[in-house]
């Protein structure tokens, strides 16, 4: 894979990675295109510029981590790691089918290149905080990046990991809250505000950065940061458009956990063409 | 080693202080071998480890479900993780995290609860772990452990780390009749998922796990003074279950009683009787507790009120005896 750092390059990476998931959630009829089309920034930024890892030899010990948490999200990560080479683009449109490596959530039995099996939200942030940990032992350098949805912190495991990751003085442990303000039932300020939050995050002792999710220089800037952070976990908050790049789907809870229709689809690859 | 006729029981120390002791042993000759606890390192004994290899062993505080997947986590990263908690807390606040990060991406994860059954005493059911076998058993792939006494402790652990794949170990509170010797040839018969048959028998097999293997040992004696014969097996791995020992012993005593300090509703029981009832069915009796939760008291009093002793062991195998014929 060719990993690069230019953002015009990436943004263009990015567009491709929001029409494919758009492509396979409405070729499986079912699946969650908001929180992929929130999420693209962030993981595209990750895999093609800061993450240390090699798609020919995915089991490299020393590999940064990445755990998507909010695994209801996978087609975007799915898109990107076979644009990575993890796995094949041509069965990309199988998602959700009997028998796919491209499972509805992420699935470690099926595509062995994923670092975990997820979808019950809540436990992603321990298993980072687990693999950080290992890696310390290790006295490796690979940091652990995992992506929270913002409906997925109301879960209160993910307040005992964020207490155990700064009392055990993690600095090699990245939370990537894609706060997007939308989860399946409606406004995150109506089912359970999180505010405010990034007060919350630095309570429990995290290093803090607010970013605007979709602007790929600031990712790139706060993913920088966060690794010169001694000493503590950072957190970013990634301030998010929920289906964004596609007019009809952005700040829309519908689109939270509905396929497109074909219709629907033609008119979203359009507007991201 | 070859079933006995006799069997002396001598006084015995507590399995999670064997698990305690297994673990520091491991941490000495394996360094991928790492500990996590939530705040009972005392009690399970996890501390000897935390004392030699500070650095080996993460404190995760009163946050089990937490510490289950940090440490599913740690062995994604290559690790050894053994994570511990009294086994009521492990298995019911941890269970999700068994079931999602370890289970079913079959993950290097060993858990292990110490303080089962009802014989933590007077702490009363709150801390009380009688479904732990039923849950663990129902999660694909794990593999699940409940050794009898010091010795089979202090085996199984080291099996379990050379184990690749999910394993629960339980382990409990109160001292224990020592029923394997502590020789290296007594702990080098076992083996994960091939039961040890200790008393040879024709007219009723006893099969037990955890405390009640000691039970059941008693409870033979006191029926071959009535001329009944009993064939005692320790089953220290629940899952998988040694289904050829269970056939042969269905087809060759004919009659069946299972013992474990558990709710009788799943555990041991009822699988063993439904390779019981795949094979060769016979009639069986089950010794455990019956649908409901204990209270405070003494472990000797709780085991005598619940139905635990061998008492209770040799009634079962007399009734099982009786509709033989």
């Amino acid at each position: 894979m060719q990993k690069t750092s230019d953002v015009v390059q990436l943004a263009a990476i990015t567009k491709r990675m929001r029409r494919t998931a758009i492509e396979m959630i409405t070729e499986a009829g079912s699946g969650h295109p908001g929180g992929s089309l929130s999420a693209a920034e962030i993981v595209t930024t990750l895999f093609f510029d800061v993450l240390r890892h090699d798609p020919d030899n995915p089991k490299w010990p020393d590999r940064d981590r990445f755990i998507l948490s909010k695994g209801h999200c996978c087609p975007i990560l799915y898109a990107v790691m076979a644009e990575c080479g993890y796995c094949p683009k041509d069965k990309l449109m199988t998602l959700r089918k009997l028998g796919s490596i491209y499972q509805g959530h992420p699935d470690v039995r099926f595509l062995p290149a994923l670092e975990a099996s997820t979808g019950s939200l809540g436990l992603g942030l321990s298993l980072g905080l687990g693999m950080s940990l290992a890696a310390r032992l290790n006295g490796g350098k690979s940091r652990s990046y995992v992506v929270l949805g913002d409906g997925e912190i109301q879960e209160g495991q993910i307040w005992e990991a964020a207490m155990a990751a700064a009392f055990l003085r993690v600095d090699n442990l990245v939370a990537i809250v894609d706060y997007n303000q939308i989860q399946l039932d409606g406004f995150v300020k109506d089912i359970l505000s999180l505010e405010p939050l990034a007060d919350k995050w630095r309570g429990f002792g995290w290093h803090v950065i607010e970013a605007y999710g979709h602007d790929i220089a600031a990712l790139q800037s706060a993913f920088g940061e966060a690794s010169s952070e001694k000493g503590r976990p950072t957190c970013i908050l990634a301030h998010t458009v929920k289906g964004k790049g596609v007019s009809f789907m952005e700040n829309n809870p519908k689109f939270h956990g509905t396929a497109p229709t074909r219709e629907e689809c033609a008119k979203a690859l359009q507007e991201l063409a | 080693m070859p079933a006995k006729t006799k069997y002396a029981l001598t006084p015995g120390a507590a399995t999670r202080e064997a698990f305690g002791k297994a673990l520091v042993e491991l941490g000495r000759t394996n360094p991928d071998v790492v500990a996590l606890d939530a705040d009972l390192s005392k009690s399970t004994y996890t501390a000897g480890f935390a004392k030699e290899f500070p650095d080996r062993f993460i404190e995760c505080g009163i946050a089990e479900a937490n510490m289950i997947a940090i440490a599913s986590g740690m062995a994604s990263a290559g690790k050894i993780p053994f994570a511990a908690s009294f086994s009521v807390f492990a298995l019911n606040k941890g269970f999700e995290q068994m079931r999602v990060t370890a289970a079913y991406p079959h993950v290097n994860l060993k858990v292990v609860g110490t303080h089962s059954g009802i014989s933590i005493g007077e702490d009363g059911p709150s801390q009380m772990s009688v479904e732990d076998l039923s849950l663990a058993c129902s999660l694909p792939g794990f593999t699940v452990i409940s050794p009898a006494d010091e010795t089979a402790m202090m085996a199984l652990v080291k099996l379990a780390a050379e184990h690749f794949g999910p394993v629960f170990i339980r382990a409990g509170r109160p001292k224990v009749a020592r029923i394997y010797d502590a020789s290296g040839e007594a702990g080098q018969q076992f083996k994960i998922g091939q039961s040890i048959e200790l008393l040879e028998g024709s007219d009723v097999t006893l099969i037990a796990t955890g405390l009640m293997v000691a039970e059941s040992i008693r409870a033979a004696e006191t029926l071959e003074a009535e001329g009944i014969s009993a064939r005692v097996i320790d089953f220290h791995t629940v899952k998988p279950l040694d289904r050829e020992a269970i056939a042969r012993a269905a087809r060759e005593t004919g009659a069946m009683v299972v013992s474990e300090e558990h709710l009788a509703d799943g555990g041991l029981g009822v699988r063993v009787a439904q390779v019981v009832a795949e094979t060769h069915p016979v009639p069986m009796e089950f010794v455990g507790i019956q649908n409901t939760y204990a209270e405070s008291g003494t472990p000797e009093q709780l085991l005598d009120k619940y139905g635990l002793l061998a008492r209770d062991v040799a009634a079962a195998a007399r009734r099982v005896v009786q509709r033989k014929r």
